[in-house]
Formats: C-alpha cells, sequence, structure tokens
C-alpha cells in the first residue's frame, strides 16, 4: 500500500495544475469552471486518504458534501455561462466587464 | 501491486488533468476531464471508499461531465479567439504552479517525520453500511442541507435559463377581474324596420 503522503504529493499536483489551468486559459470560462472541478477532485483524494489513513468513516462523509456542493456549483455555473452567451455573445471573460469591476 | 496499480493510475490522472489545462478544443478537454475522473476514482478504490468512487463516476461522468459536453457543442463560440495570450501566460503559470507545489510538498515532508504511523485498519464492514449508517444519524441534518442545496441549485438552473414563450397566450387574471361591464358590451339604438 502506498504511504499517505504520496497520496498527498498525488493532489498537491492535482491542484496545482488546476491552478496553472485557470491561469492558462484566463479567457476561456469553460475551461475554467473544468480547472475548479480538479480542484475539488484534488481537495477530495486528501480527505480520502486522510479518512483511510485515520481509520475515521468522516472524511468521507465531508466528500459526499463536497461532491453534492460541486455539482450544484457546476450547474449553477453553466446556467449563468448560457445566459452570458445569450446576453453578450461570448465567453470571453475579458469581455464581461459591465460591471466594471 | 497495490502500489504499481496506485502509480499507473496516478500517471495517467496526472496526464489527463494537464491535457485538460493545454488543449485547444474544449471537448477533448472535457473528455480528458472524465479520464481524470474515471482514474481518480479508481485511487479512490485503493482506498477502500466504494461508495464514493462509484457516485463520483455516476454523478461526474454520467451527469456533469455530460452538461459540459452539452454546453460546449450549443454554444457556438470561436474558441481559437479564447486562447489568445496562451503562451504569454505560460511563465507566471508555471511558476506559480511550481511554486504552490514546492511549498505543499515542504510542508507534507516537514510533517511527515513528526507523525507516528497510523496503521490502517481494514474495515470489518462493507463501505456503503458504514457511511450510511453515520450519514442517517450523526450527519442527517447537513445531510437535508445537501438535499436543499441540490434544489436550489436546480430552481436556479432552470429559471436563469428558462425563457419566456413569446407566443404562448397566458391569462391575467388581475385584467379580468377588473374588467367593466362597459368594456364588453356595447348598446346600440337603431330604428326598427318596416316590413315591406
Amino acid at each position: 500500500m502506498p504511504e499517505l503522503y504520496e497520496f498527498l504529493v498525488l493532489g498537491a499536483v492535482l491542484f496545482c495544475l488546476s491552478v496553472a489551468g485557470i491561469f492558462l486559459n484566463r479567457k476561456n470560462l469553460i475551461i475554467i469552471l473544468m480547472s475548479i472541478e480538479l480542484m475539488l477532485l484534488s481537495v477530495n483524494l486528501n480527505f480520502i486518504a486522510f479518512s483511510y489513513f485515520n481509520a475515521d468513516i468522516a472524511g468521507q462523509i465531508f466528500v459526499f458534501f463536497i461532491l453534492t456542493v460541486a455539482a450544484a456549483e457546476s450547474a449553477i455555473g453553466l446556467a449563468i455561462l448560457i445566459v452570458l452567451f445569450r446576453g453578450k455573445n461570448t465567453i470571453n471573460v475579458a469581455d464581461i466587464d459591465m460591471m466594471k469591476g | 501491486m497495490i502500489k504499481f496499480t496506485f502509480y499507473l493510475f496516478a500517471l495517467i490522472l496526472i496526464f489527463a488533468a494537464s491535457r485538460v489545462i493545454t488543449v485547444k478544443n474544449p471537448v477533448h478537454a472535457a473528455l480528458f476531464l472524465v479520464l481524470a475522473f474515471f482514474s481518480s476514482a479508481a485511487i479512490w478504490l485503493l482506498l477502500q471508499a466504494e461508495f464514493l468512487a462509484i457516485a463520483l463516476i455516476l454523478v461526474y461522468v454520467g451527469a456533469v461531465m455530460v452538461l459540459f459536453l452539452f454546453v460546449v457543442m450549443m454554444l457556438d463560440i470561436n474558441f481559437s479567439k479564447l486562447r489568445e495570450g496562451f503562451v504569454s501566460h505560460l511563465p507566471v503559470a508555471a511558476t506559480i504552479g511550481v511554486l504552490i507545489l514546492l511549498e505543499m510538498v515542504l510542508v507534507v515532508w516537514a510533517w511527515q517525520k513528526e507523525i507516528p504511523e497510523v496503521a490502517a485498519t481494514v474495515a470489518e464492514k462493507p463501505n456503503t453500511v458504514a457511511l450510511g449508517e453515520v450519514l442517517y444519524t450523526q450527519y442527517v441534518y447537513p445531510f437535508e442541507i445537501a438535499a436543499v442545496i441540490l434544489l436550489v441549485a436546480m430552481i436556479a438552473a432552470i429559471a436563469l435559463t428558462m425563457r419566456p414563450h413569446t407566443r404562448a397566450k397566458y391569462q391575467k387574471p388581475e385584467e379580468q377581474v377588473r374588467v367593466k361591464r362597459s368594456d364588453r358590451i356595447r348598446l346600440v339604438n337603431m330604428p326598427s324596420e318596416s316590413k315591406d
């Protein structure tokens, strides 16, 4: 069986890849949403690794709730994306500046 | 053997994740994301989280990724324009990614030396049973909140994307109630006609 730190390092690699993905594709809203999904996946991997090595089921319960919230987040995110595309005919993050933020 | 399986799936996972953030076509990115979810579900199986591994495949590959693919294919987007600045962002992205990775690995490495070995116990009952026993007793309120969150998400997604039918005919009760006799009936005075 691999050690705990190997799972943690795998989660860290996955998290950093998705952070880099947000920087690389900062114009494409769809890829940004996908990167967020990858981030949540890496966090879930950490939770499950700790749950296994501490023999505590609470970590898996937490992953269950994270999965729920992530599904809700991506559903609403994609709905907002569709509304944006209808209104402005683009999903380029640089063009979405009507709030002047 | 388990170690070999772990490294195999970890390599596939990292490869898929790096392809997700680098491919040109978002459809390919979504498909590589499916591969990433599959391989991490396999890793979760190694950690004896069978229920969550299956739930990951059912919920993510089955529902969320299909939603992503639908949206990508439904929208008519010029994706090459969205990739402008990809190369110019590469140095800063690589720097930040490697820095965060180094910090995390350092933390894990420093912490690992102080923590004694925790023995992984062999599960005495099936994972799903163990999960259900605490989920419906100790965590029943969070479970219900999760259900409400899903409901809110569903209503929000429908409300955001629903467009009113322009051709549909609706009843307007407030106008129906306010209607007066004079709006509907017109009394016409006309002389009676003779028989011939």
